[in-house]
């Protein structure tokens, strides 16, 4: 047997976890390009460092993103990867897909690309990695055909994304596929012409537990919550205690306002100390559901490190309702990307712009009223800035 | 011209119709074995969800693998998670127990469920970026490939959300998991100064550094790093490509703890670093699967049921979770960046 390229790689194929290299070599066995990926690879795990260079401005007509431009820097000796781009394609909101969907988007992809993809991308969109400058065109061509759109890239709204919502889960305050559907088809001009200093990302978890991870992922994110109270039914919190469920441990000693107390028979509620963290109805789904009067707290600003700080996304509404056709915020959402984009300096996002501002310069700007809910605590320095119109003019 | 501007496919069409007639109205659910998600509608409609681990990186021989399934056992409807799982939307509970069968005989891993680690959300690295400092998906199949015992079984304290990032960039957002591994250059970028005059933006080279530590060099229509300042993010090369980092003999990988994104019990809350650097050792990286591995069972054998390890180390205190890990604790620990005094111990209370 001939000696392997890539033993390197080949040890990845063992194991019980799902193999990468050998997704990567099946498609391999029908494209060239995908070879040279593996090849590529290998080189890189010998060398431990990659060979990619920055990104050449590709696309296709009528869109200024949704595809990254992606060169080898090796391409005398892998030049089936000379040309190696990205297509976004927006991802089905709730990540569901009928088969058939599926089968038509490999189609295109195995005609035009080199067969691999993410299912999906940190962002959400479907990844189709990699194809050649020429390809592209077409390759976008049949996917509108066939009903797929790009999604976002660059200095513009990116694709929004948020989790399974009302379509599967019990604890869903709002309907995030819905809204994640609509606000993406709102705002294509945004997504698809970026426009403005930096990206911006929209994410939507339907409920507290975040599963989204919107508040550290996304610029603007959307939290299903509710404003009136939770309701509990006690014959059911009973019958979990009867199975033996430890409910001082996992529910009342965990409750972080301190909400609840079990006598034995019936599970007490301070209505007004509760901040709506999901735990109890996590535990006990089938004996405690959120209220009745849902909608979502909208917070501002999570980001990953680079370059002033990784921020998790600050309260800005503390309660919306969010319902169809999403009128009023929509609107919450071009006042602060127009305020982003005037403001912002280039590759700043908005919560570092709300960072060199200032929270209530920032406020203003958009015209909302600050409220307690946006702070862990009022300042603990004197260092207040007045306004002409607040103080009186001298002669 | 092909059609633009029309968004997303729309969802009402790629939902089972078990899922349409009951949108809105699931009333509660239950995990019968790990990986297996049970529905229960008010309507009285069953749902199971069964979810299978993938590579994140598939080929489209491997779709239509999973869409055989989906349309052998269910009615060809299926859907992804966020973290790169595959779930199978069973409405026929005739067809759970075959499915299981047959996802077994495939040697799919099935699980991923409540107190487990699940799927590990990644980034590119050397398959795809342009800026890694070490590979992402060798980095989690070399980890889950020892760590896969805790997908399929749901024996944590709570669940552990294991992320993965080439570089500080971040992409995949793991600043807030619970075990969280980054990539990371350790010597400063080096400068071509013709290309950096031929083809760089020089202001927004200098803008783009955290710290300050580019300043223009006018003789050579160029810039010059101060090596005191400078602290490897990169984000300089980000925007000029004649300011080279990547290291091969440096680079490497850090290790941190404690995030998460739910507001479940407490707030969301940062990883911070247990370790600062692990060498790239492809293709297995031993010394990152090892000290994953150790963080994982001591989190597991010190932890109160239904503790994130954040809320574990909330509880115990980072003396103690240092102790515990034998992890050393040095000045790299100590920030000294931006927010660096928000994270000093101004307080008498901690545990000796």
């Amino acid at each position: 047997m001939a000696q392997s390229k890539t033993p390197l790689l080949d040890d990845l194929e063992k194991g019980a976890w799902p193999s990468f290299v050998t997704e990567m070599k099946k498609a391999a066995a029908k494209k060239a390009n995908s070879q040279d990926l593996v090849d590529q690879l290998e080189l890189s795990y010998k060398d431990k460092t990659g060979y990619w260079k920055h990104g050449g401005i590709v696309g296709v007509k009528g869109y200024g993103g949704g595809v990254i431009g992606r060169y080898s820097a090796k391409p005398e000796e892998f030049p089936n990867v000379k040309e190696f781009h990205t297509v976004r394609v927006n991802m089905v909101p709730g990540f569901f897909y009928t088969t058939e969907a599926l089968r038509s988007l490999c189609e295109t992809w195995d005609k035009f690309g080199s067969g691999l993809t993410n299912m999906h991308g940190s962002t959400g969109d479907v990844i189709l990695l990699g194809t050649t400058t020429e390809n592209l065109q077409p390759c976008f061509d049949e996917l509108s055909e066939k009903g797929w759109d790009l999604g976002g890239s660059g200095g513009g709204l990116r694709t929004p994304s948020g989790c399974v919502g009302m379509a599967r889960c019990e604890f869903a305050c709002m309907d995030s596929m819905d809204f994640i559907q609509e606000v993406t088809r709102h705002f294509q001009n945004e997504i698809h012409r970026p426009a403005w200093p930096y990206k911006f990302k929209i994410k939507c978890s339907a409920c507290a537990n975040d599963c989204a991870a919107a508040t550290a992922r996304s610029d603007f994110a959307v939290i299903g919550t509710w404003r009136d109270t939770l309701k509990i039914d006690q014959k059911a919190v009973n019958e979990y205690v009867k199975g033996g469920f430890d409910i001082q441990q996992l529910v009342v000693g965990k409750c972080p306002t301190k909400a609840l107390e079990y006598t034995g028979t019936e599970l007490k509620f301070d209505a007004e100390n509760c901040v709506r963290c999901m735990n109890c109805i996590d535990m006990m789904p089938k004996a405690i559901k959120p209220g009745k009067d849902r909608g979502a707290a909208i917070l501002i600003g999570g980001k990953a490190p680079v370059v002033k700080s990784a921020f998790i996304g600050w309260v800005l509404v503390p309660f919306m309702k969010v319902d169809a056709p999403y009128t009023e915020i929509f609107d919450l959402i071009s006042r602060i990307t127009e305020y982003f984009d005037e403001h912002a300096k280039a590759r700043e996002r908005i919560g570092e712009l709300i960072y060199r501002v200032g929270m209530g310069n920032f406020l203003k700007g958009i015209g909302l009223t600050p409220q307690p809910q946006m702070v862990s605590a009022p300042r603990a320095n004197p260092y207040i800035f007045w306004q002409d119109e607040e103080v009186v003019k001298h002669g | 011209m092909a059609k633009t501007d029309f968004g997303p496919p729309d969802y009402r069409t790629m939902i089972p119709p078990v899922i349409a007639n009951n949108y809105g109205k699931w009333s509660y659910h239950e995990i019968p074995q790990p990986g297996v998600l049970k529905h229960v509608s008010e309507t009285g409609d069953v749902l199971y969800s069964v979810r299978i681990a993938s590579a994140r990186l598939i080929s489209t021989d491997w779709i239509k693998e999973i869409c055989d399934i989906a349309e052998k056992y269910c009615g060809g409807y299926l859907r992804f998670t966020t973290r790169h799982n595959v779930e199978f939307l069973v409405s026929d509970e005739k067809q759970l127990q075959p499915l299981l069968a047959d996802l077994k005989g495939r040697g799919y891993l099935v699980g991923g469920t409540g107190n487990a680690i699940s799927n590990v959300v990644h980034t590119q690295g050397w398959i795809h970026c342009h800026t890694p400092a070490t590979d992402a998906s060798g980095l989690v199949k070399a980890m889950m490939d020892e760590l896969h015992g805790y997908f399929t079984t749901m024996k944590l304290p709570a669940r552990v959300r294991l992320a993965v990032a080439c570089c500080v960039n971040m992409c995949g957002a793991c600043h807030c998991s619970d075990i969280a591994i980054v990539g990371i250059h350790r010597t400063i970028p080096r400068i071509n100064h013709e290309g950096v005059a031929k083809a760089c933006e020089i202001p927004s080279v200098i803008a783009a550094c955290p710290t300050g530590a580019i300043r223009p060099n006018p003789k050579l229509k160029s810039v010059e790093v101060i090596k005191e300042k400078c602290m490897f993010c990169g984000n300089c090369y980000t925007m000029c490509p004649s300011m080279e980092i990547a290291d091969p003999v440096n680079d490497g990988v850090s290790i941190w703890v404690g995030g998460k994104v739910s507001n479940a019990r407490t707030a969301p809350k940062f990883s911070r670093l247990a370790i600062p650097f692990l060498p790239n050792n492809p293709p297995r990286w031993p010394e990152v699967t090892d000290a994953v591995k150790h963080l994982v069972e001591v989190y597991a054998k010190n932890a109160r049921a239904g503790e994130r390890m954040g809320e574990w180390i909330d509880r115990i205190g980072w003396e103690r979770f240092f102790k515990l890990t034998d992890i050393p604790f040095t000045e790299k620990h100590i920030d000294d960046f931006t927010f660096a005094p928000t994270t000093f111990r101004s307080t008498s209370q901690f545990r000796l």
